[in-house]
C-alpha cells in the first residue's frame, strides 16, 4: 500500500494548479457572468498537453494515466467550475470513447487532434425524453448503401457548438428480443443536416457550452461506427464509469476552493470582538468540510487507481462520484455560510461554487442513479 | 553551445515559514525552484533553441532536489546533475557553493552559464559572480536581455530601473533579473519526457573535493523571521486634523521626522 504520488503526477498537479491559479482564476468570475465559453484557455490548455492526459503518445496524447488526470481536473475546478466541466467533458466524453472502441484509423483520425488540444469532440446522449433512461433514445441511424442516415435531436450536449466531433447514440435496429439496440456513431459537426444551438440560460457552470443537436437526414460514412452496433450500450456505460471519476474530481476541486474560502475568510473576519475561526461552531463546520474532501479524495484516487490497473471501477466510480458531488454542494453551501452576507454577493465567489456544484449532482448520472448503480453492484 | 544552468531548490516564501531551534523547519514547508533561476532555465532552453547545443541543469542539494531538477528537465532541458551533499556537509555558504562548482566546471567546456540574480532564501547573489571569478570567465549580473552572436553577447542589465547595455564575449556568466523572460510551464508530454532524460548524481568526492575544501567562510549566528505586521490605524475627522496627527503620529511615536 502506498497513498503517495509519483515524481510525475507531483508536477502535473503543481502544473495544473499554477496554470489555475495565474491563467484562469483572474477570469472566473468574467466567465460566469458573461457566460462565455472561454476559447483561449482551452488553447493554451491544448499547448500544455492537458486535453491528451490519459492517451498515449502515438494518438498525441501526453500518456499520463488517469489520477494524474483527476488530479488535473481537480486543480481546474478548484478555481472555475465551467473551465473543469468543459475540460472533463472534452476528454472523457468527447476522446476516451474513441481511444476505447475506435478503429486505428478512427483513432488516427478522430481522437489525435482531440488529445493534441487541436479540436474539442462531445458525447451526444441525452435527448428530451431520455436523460437518466438512456434505453429510452429516439434518434434513429438507418443504413443505406454505404451510409447511416440519422435523424433525431440531442440536448443538454456539453462542448458541442465548439465541437469538431460528436459522438451520437442512436438506435440501429431491434435484438432478438425486440429491444432496441443503441450504437454510437462518429458525427463531425460540419456534416450536412446536422443543427447545433446553445440557447441555454443556466444556473451554474454558465461558461461551459450546453447545446442542443438537431439532426435531419445526416449521412456519414458507416465505418464511423464505434466499436460494434451491438455493444454500444455497454460501451457507453464503460464510457459512463471512466467520466464519473472526472466529475467526481471535478466536484472535489469546488470542494476544496471553497474549504480554502471559507477558512482564510475565518481567519480574517472578526465579530464579537473575535476571529470567528475560533467560534466552535464555524470551526466545526471547516473540520467537517476538510474530512469529507480527504474522503472524496481517496475514494477517487482509489477509483482512478483501479482504472490504471485495468481493475473492476464501476462500483467505485460511481461511490466517487456521488460522494464528491454531495462533498462539492454541502461545502460550497457551508463556505457561504461561514462568509455571511459576503458570501452571498458574486464578488466572493463561494456563492457561484455552489451553483457550479449542483450541476455535479445532475450530469453524468444523477445521484439517484448513482445509489442505483451501487444497489446493482450489491446484487438488489 | 554548450549551456549550463545553476539552479537552487528553495522554500516557498509564499507558503507559511516556520523556524524552530535556530533553524528553519523542512517539514510543511513548500519547495520550489528558485523563481530567479526559472528565469535561467527559460533562458537557457531559448538560447539553445536559436543557436543549437545542449543545455544542462546543475544543483548542489540533496535527494528531494531531484524534484525540481525534473521540473526544469520537464520545461526543456536536456541533462541533470544533482551534486549531493547531504552526507558529507553540515553546513555551507556561499563560499562553498561556489568552490563545488568550480571542481564541478574544471573539466567543463561551458559556453554560458546562466544562474539567478538572487536566491530568494539567503538573497546574497554571491555564487554567480564568485564562480565566474573562479573560472575567469566574464559575467555580467542581472541581466533582462541577452543576444549572442557567435562569440559575442549584447546584454542588458537592470541598474536600479535604468537600463545598462553591455557587450562582451563568450565563454560567459550571467545572472537572471525579472524581466528577461517569461517561465513556461513544463507541458504534459515534457513532465513525462523528463522521467526518461539523464539526471547525474556526485558527491564532492568525485569531484576530488574533502569537507575542508569547502568549509564555509561565515557562521549562521541566528534566524529569526520578521516581526509580524501590526494593525494599520485609520485616521478620522476633518483632512486638516488628520494632517495634523499624522504629522504628530510620525514624529513622536515613530520617530520618523
Ligand atoms: C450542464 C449540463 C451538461 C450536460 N452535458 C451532457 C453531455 O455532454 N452529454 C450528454 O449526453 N448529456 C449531458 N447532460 C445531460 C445529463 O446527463 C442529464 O441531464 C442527466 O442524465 C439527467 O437526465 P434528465 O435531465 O433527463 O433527468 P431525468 O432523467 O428526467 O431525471 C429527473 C429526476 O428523476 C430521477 N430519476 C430518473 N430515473 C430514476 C430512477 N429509475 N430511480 C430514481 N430516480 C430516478 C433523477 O435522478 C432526477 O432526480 C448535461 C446536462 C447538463 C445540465
Ligand atoms: C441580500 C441581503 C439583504 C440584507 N438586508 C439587510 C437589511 O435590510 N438590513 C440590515 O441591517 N442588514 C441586512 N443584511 C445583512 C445581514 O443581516 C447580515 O449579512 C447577517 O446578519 C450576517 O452578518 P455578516 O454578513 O456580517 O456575517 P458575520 O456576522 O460576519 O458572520 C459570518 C459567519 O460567522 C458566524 N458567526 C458570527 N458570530 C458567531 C458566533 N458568536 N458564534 C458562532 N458563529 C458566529 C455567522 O453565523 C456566519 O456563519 C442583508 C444581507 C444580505 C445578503
Amino acid at each position: 500500500m502506498n497513498f503517495e504520488l509519483s515524481k510525475e503526477q507531483q508536477m502535473i498537479k503543481k502544473m495544473v494548479k499554477e496554470f489555475a491559479d495565474e491563467v484562469i482564476q483572474p477570469r472566473a468570475i468574467e466567465i460566469d457572468t458573461e457566460a462565455k465559453f472561454p476559447v483561449d484557455i482551452f488553447k493554451q490548455m491544448g499547448e500544455l498537453g492537458l486535453l491528451g492526459i490519459p492517451f498515449p503518445e502515438e494518438y498525441g496524447g501526453s500518456g499520463g494515466d488517469t489520477i494524474s488526470y483527476a488530479l488535473a481536473v481537480e486543480e481546474i475546478g478548484r478555481v472555475c467550475g465551467s473551465t473543469g466541466l468543459s475540460y472533463a467533458a472534452a476528454v472523457s466524453l468527447g476522446a476516451s470513447p474513441i481511444y476505447y472502441f475506435g478503429t486505428e484509423e478512427q483513432k488516427q483520425k478522430y481522437l489525435t487532434p482531440l488529445a493534441e488540444g487541436k479540436a474539442l469532440g462531445s458525447f451526444g446522449l441525452t435527448e428530451p425524453n431520455a436523460g437518466s433512461d438512456a434505453g429510452g433514445t429516439k434518434t434513429t441511424a438507418v443504413i443505406d448503401g454505404d451510409d447511416y442516415v440519422i435523424n433525431g435531436e440531442k440536448c443538454f450536449i456539453t462542448n458541442a457548438s465548439f465541437a469538431k466531433t460528436v459522438i451520437v447514440t442512436a438506435v440501429t435496429g431491434k435484438n432478438d428480443k425486440g429491444k432496441n439496440i443503441i450504437s454510437a456513431i462518429i458525427v463531425p459537426t460540419d456534416t450536412e443536416g446536422v443543427k447545433i444551438t446553445s440557447n441555454y440560460d443556466k444556473m451554474g457552470v454558465r461558461g461551459s457550452d450546453t447545446a442542443e443537436i438537431f439532426l435531419e437526414n445526416v449521412r456519414v460514412p458507416r465505418e464511423n461506427l464505434l466499436g460494434s452496433e451491438e455493444k454500444g450500450f455497454k460501451q457507453f456505460l464503460y464510457t459512463l464509469d471512466g467520466g464519473r471519476i472526472s466529475i467526481a474530481a471535478l466536484g472535489l476541486g469546488i470542494a476544496q476552493g471553497s474549504l480554502n474560502k471559507a477558512l482564510s475568510y475565518a481567519k480574517e473576519r472578526t465579530q464579537f470582538g473575535k476571529l470567528i475561526s475560533s467560534f466552535q461552531a464555524i470551526q466545526f463546520k471547516l473540520a467537517d468540510m476538510s474530512m469529507e474532501i480527504e474522503l472524496a479524495r481517496n475514494i477517487i484516487h482509489k477509483a482512478a487507481w483501479l482504472k490504471d490497473n485495468e481493475k473492476p471501477f464501476s462500483k467505485e466510480a460511481a461511490y466517487a462520484k456521488l460522494y464528491a458531488t454531495e462533498t462539492a454542494f454541502r461545502a460550497a453551501n457551508q463556505a457561504i455560510q461561514i462568509h455571511g452576507g459576503y458570501g452571498y454577493m458574486r464578488e466572493y465567489e463561494v456563492e457561484r461554487y455552489l451553483r457550479d456544484a449542483k450541476l455535479l449532482e445532475i450530469g453524468e448520472g444523477t445521484s439517484e442513479i448513482q445509489r442505483l448503480v451501487i444497489a446493482r453492484q450489491l446484487g438488489c | 553551445m554548450n549551456i549550463y544552468v545553476l539552479l537552487k531548490k528553495t522554500f516557498d516564501t509564499e507558503e507559511k515559514i516556520a523556524v524552530s531551534g535556530g533553524k528553519i523547519e523542512d517539514d510543511g514547508a513548500e519547495f520550489i525552484i528558485n523563481p530567479y533561476d526559472e528565469y535561467a532555465v527559460e533562458e537557457a532552453i531559448n538560447q539553445r533553441d536559436a543557436h543549437g547545443g545542449e543545455v544542462t541543469v546543475v544543483t548542489i542539494g540533496d535527494e528531494d532536489s531531484e524534484k525540481q531538477l525534473r521540473t526544469a528537465l520537464a520545461m526543456g532541458a536536456d541533462k541533470a546533475v544533482l551534486i549531493n551533499t547531504e552526507d558529507d556537509l553540515e553546513d555551507g555558504d556561499q563560499f562553498t557553493t561556489a568552490k563545488i562548482l568550480e571542481a564541478y566546471f574544471e573539466d567543463k567546456e561551458a559556453d554560458l552559464i546562466l544562474a539567478g540574480n538572487v536566491a530568494i532564501d539567503e538573497a546574497s547573489g554571491q555564487v554567480g559572480p564568485r564562480l565566474a571569478e573562479y573560472l575567469g570567465i566574464p559575467y555580467v549580473t542581472t541581466i533582462t536581455d541577452l543576444k549572442i552572436d557567435g562569440e559575442n553577447a549584447t546584454i542588458e542589465k537592470d541598474v536600479e530601473g535604468d537600463v545598462e547595455i553591455i557587450e562582451t564575449s563568450l565563454p560567459l556568466l550571467v545572472t537572471c533579473q525579472q524581466g528577461l523572460n517569461e517561465p513556461r510551464y513544463p507541458s504534459l508530454p515534457g513532465i513525462m519526457k523528463a522521467k526518461k532524460k539523464p539526471l547525474e548524481e556526485l558527491e564532492i568526492d568525485d569531484l576530488d573535493l574533502e569537507e575542508e575544501d569547502v568549509e564555509p567562510k561565515t557562521k549562521t549566528i541566528e534566524i529569526f523571521l520578521p516581526p509580524e505586521k501590526e494593525a494599520g490605524k485609520v485616521l478620522e475627522g476633518e483632512v486638516s486634523d488628520q494632517v495634523k496627527e499624522l504629522v504628530s503620529l510620525l514624529k513622536n511615536e515613530k520617530k520618523v521626522l
